[in-house]
């Protein structure tokens, strides 16, 4: 965001304050100078009154961080916009998000790294990055100008959407990527497997009469990745996961001390193939939704810690795509403006985990693995005042017409939800505010 | 017409598997009797005069859109043939786009052919008009099974306690889909055979599944031999069609083995040699073109009920 001169003054009052970076979880309060955190605790300070934010009742909390959305600029405009992409973000209460580079043209050089920094930049609403395609046109072949990208402050290289077929290949990622210390995402899919399948392999797809895609697929590249990045060390992080095979690699990948980061969305925790059933392409993605056992499993990896960050996948589509026969559809489901009260149904509603859990795997965690924890994620003094505020009790139904997105590629719609988004700050300014909504 | 059970009310048929066997049946008795009409010299009755039927084929298809052609005019509808080539869709129209366009053409039934599952459902959800499924991607071909289950129903007068095997390409068939739905309900027992490459996940469905042929053979009342779909096939899913033969082919030497009136269905196109034998496909035991001639009976009664059912 630059070093602009900032006289962004703002008090947030009498709010339940969570910053798990630093442990902390009190009522108190939050007091935002010249756009940065100034101190946390009880603030004595007169301040006028629109400075002041009242949140008794709500969570207050480092912004949420978004490692993996899609904003489809350049190329795909009329799909979403960084422009609207953003607002969309802050509605969700992220004040980060990272694009994936699989837009056309790929990103995968310094000029469109800068592109979308500065779209981000001009559209005032959240903090936008992005990360580089990790080979050349995401062919798997070449390695792209990951120095000059990462000059250009890419967030990481990934060829998202396709995993790195040829294990040569990605052991030279993993090993050239190590000299830049960014994270190297991979969407974890052995395309010799996974064929032109279009949701899970199994008796469903078999019911249904659509191809599918083996767990295995996802499983067998993950696997491979990390024993390729055993001695190589890079940060490694993979997207998506969706099997209970792949909890069980990433727990004992962690066990054994290899680097290895992962994350999970709302979707591979709530839903599942049997919500395919009426060919609704809402619920085409990409990894497919799997089973029970599945969504218990990596249920069951956030409580243990194995899950590092929650991640939408925000993935805008044409209406008119979508209405497609579902295996010419494309893949993705859109999430930004839903993820807080879904995470919350699937993680807090049923007892896996707390709040301080879930806004670690929001805030300071994210931003870990993308190393911009010097500026984001806690509230630790002289960070940027990037603050979400919610009301966790808050009760309401999702509809997609009132989304920000210019995407309703939702299979939440109609949703009885809990938990809503008051107010999103970004170095100290009020970015969204239910109350103007 | 045999007495009805039940009352019919669906206005789509999609497939087979949501299907009761009472509804099932009312299907094959009320094809009974348009299997009369076939008969005369005039094979024309005027059930459904004034509506309009569209035959939407995305697929190469002789056998099933030549039989719904002539199901839909020995009803009296008026018939629109469409093709993908000469339609919108090959300018980039969309499906949905091409459907609603007809429908404000006015019209009353859309028959469906199409290589990707659930596209007739998709159709359903979207249109007011009937949509009957002539075959989705691999997922259901209902009018084929109504055909092939009536076709052994006028052979044996019940399929109940019956011994059918389906034998070949089980995973990229909707025909074995369909068939395993309607012979079941109608109370066969039938054994999936083929190689294991080309066998789904069967789940709970009520089957048994055999990988030997030869096995399974002389328990068999009827066998439904499908057509190796190498256009489906990505890579080969066996060794060699001279393998297949051996193992799998319906061979006049393994109809030895046979019982004495077994029946033998195949939906067509065959590939005569491999699947199954020249000398067997036009042998005694087969109903091969029986299926071919009741199959318009069957689809006269689909489009009659379902332009019949309550919106």
């Amino acid at each position: 965001m630059g070093n602009k001169i900032n006289t962004n003054e703002l008090l947030i009052k009498n709010g339940r304050v969570i910053d798990p970076l630093n442990n902390i979880d009190s009522v108190c309060d939050v007091l935002i100078e010249e756009g940065r955190i100034c101190y946390v605790g009880k603030v004595q300070k007169q301040m006028p009154e629109d400075k002041v934010i009242e949140a008794s009742g709500k969570i207050v909390c480092p912004g949420f961080i978004d490692m993996h959305v899609h904003f489809r600029e350049p190329g795909d405009e009329e799909e979403e916009t960084i422009r609207s992409g953003s607002h969309a973000a802050v509605a969700g209460g992220y004040t980060s998000v990272v694009c994936m580079p699989n837009t056309d043209p790929t990103i995968q050089d310094e000029t469109s790294i800068e592109f979308v920094h500065r779209m981000g930049r001009q559209t005032r609403k959240t903090h936008v990055y992005a990360m580089g395609a990790l080979t050349k046109d995401r062919k798997g072949v070449e390695l792209s100008e990951m120095g000059l990208m990462a000059g250009a402050g890419a967030a990481g290289f990934t060829d998202d959407g396709t995993g790195v077929q040829d294990a040569s290949v990605m052991r030279k990622a993993l090993k050239y990527a190590s000299m830049f210390g960014l994270v190297v995402s991979q969407h974890c899919q052995d395309s010799s497997l996974s064929g032109n399948g279009v949701i899970n392999a199994g008796f469903n797809s078999m019911l249904l009469g659509l191809p599918g895609m083996s767990p295995l697929a996802e499983e067998l590249m993950l696997w491979r990745d990390i024993q390729l990045n055993k001695s190589i060390r890079a940060k490694y992080h993979a997207q998506h996961i969706s099997t209970k095979g792949s909890v069980d690699i990433i727990r004992k990948a962690k066990q054994e001390g290899i680097p290895v980061t992962c994350e999970v969305t709302p979707h591979h925790l709530l839903l599942n193939e049997q919500t395919v059933a009426e060919y609704d392409t809402n619920y085409k993605m990409n990894p497919p939704l799997r089973t029970d056992e599945d969504n218990a499993a990596l249920k069951e990896a956030v409580k243990d810690g194995i899950i590092d960050a929650l991640i939408t996948d925000h993935a805008p589509h044409l209406q008119s795509e979508k209405e497609l026969e579902f295996l010419y559809a494309p893949f993705g489901i859109i999430g930004l403006e839903s993820a807080l009260p879904l995470f919350g149904k699937a993680l807090i509603e049923d007892g896996i985990i707390d709040w301080p859990e879930l806004v670690a795997m929001l805030t300071c965690k994210p931003a870990e693995i993308l190393g911009i924890d010097e500026t984001k994620g806690s509230f630790t003094k002289g960070k940027w005042g990037d603050i979400t505020i919610f009301d966790p009790e808050e009760k309401w139904q999702i509809d997609v017409n009132k989304f920000f997105s210019k995407a309703r590629n939702c299979p939440f719609h109609g949703w009885d939800v809990k938990g809503k988004v008051c107010y999103t700050i970004v170095g100290g300014e009020v970015r969204y505010s239910s109350e103007r909504d | 017409m045999a007495e009805r059970k039940i009352e019919w009310t669906r206005k789509h048929l999609l497939g087979l598997r949501e299907l009761s066997r009472e509804e099932i049946e009312l299907i094959l008795d009320t094809a009974n009797s348009f299997a009369e009409v076939n008969k005369r010299s005039i094979k024309k009755t005027p059930v459904l005069r004034g509506k309009v039927v569209v035959n939407m084929f995305f697929e190469d298809s002789t056998r099933t859109r030549n039989s719904f052609t002539l199901a839909s005019r020995r009803l009296g509808a008026d018939v629109i043939e469409f093709t993908k080539k000469s339609s919108a869709l090959s300018k980039g129209e969309t499906l949905l786009d091409t459907a609603r366009n007809l429908e404000a053409m006015g019209v009353d039934l859309v028959v469906i052919r199409h290589n990707a599952g659930g596209t007739p459902k998709l159709l359903s959800r979207s249109i007011n008009a009937c949509v009957v499924n002539a075959g989705d991607g691999f997922h259901e071909h209902p009018t084929q099974a109504l055909l092939d289950v009536y076709t052994i129903r006028e052979k044996f007068g019940s399929l109940d306690g019956l011994k059918i095997g389906i034998v070949g390409d089980i995973a990229n068939s909707r025909v074995a889909r369909s068939n395993v739905y309607a012979m079941t309900k109608l109370g066969a027992e039938v054994t999936l055979i083929g190689p294991p490459t080309l066998m789904p996940p069967v789940g709970d469905l009520p089957v048994k599944v055999s990988n030997n042929f030869d096995d399974v053979i002389e328990s068999l009342d009827v066998v439904n031999m499908l057509r190796v779909q190498f256009e489906r096939l990505s890579s080969n899913p066996f060794p060699s069609k001279r393998e297949y033969t051996r193992l799998f082919g319906l061979t006049e030497q393994r109809m030895k083995r046979a019982k004495d009136n077994i029946a033998v269905i195949h939906p067509g196109p065959m590939n005569r040699g491999m699947e199954i034998e020249s000398s067997v496909a036009d042998g005694a035991n087969s109903l091969i073109l029986r299926q071919v001639t009741n199959g318009i009976a069957v689809r006269m009664a689909v489009l009659f009920l379902v332009s019949r059912a309550p919106e």
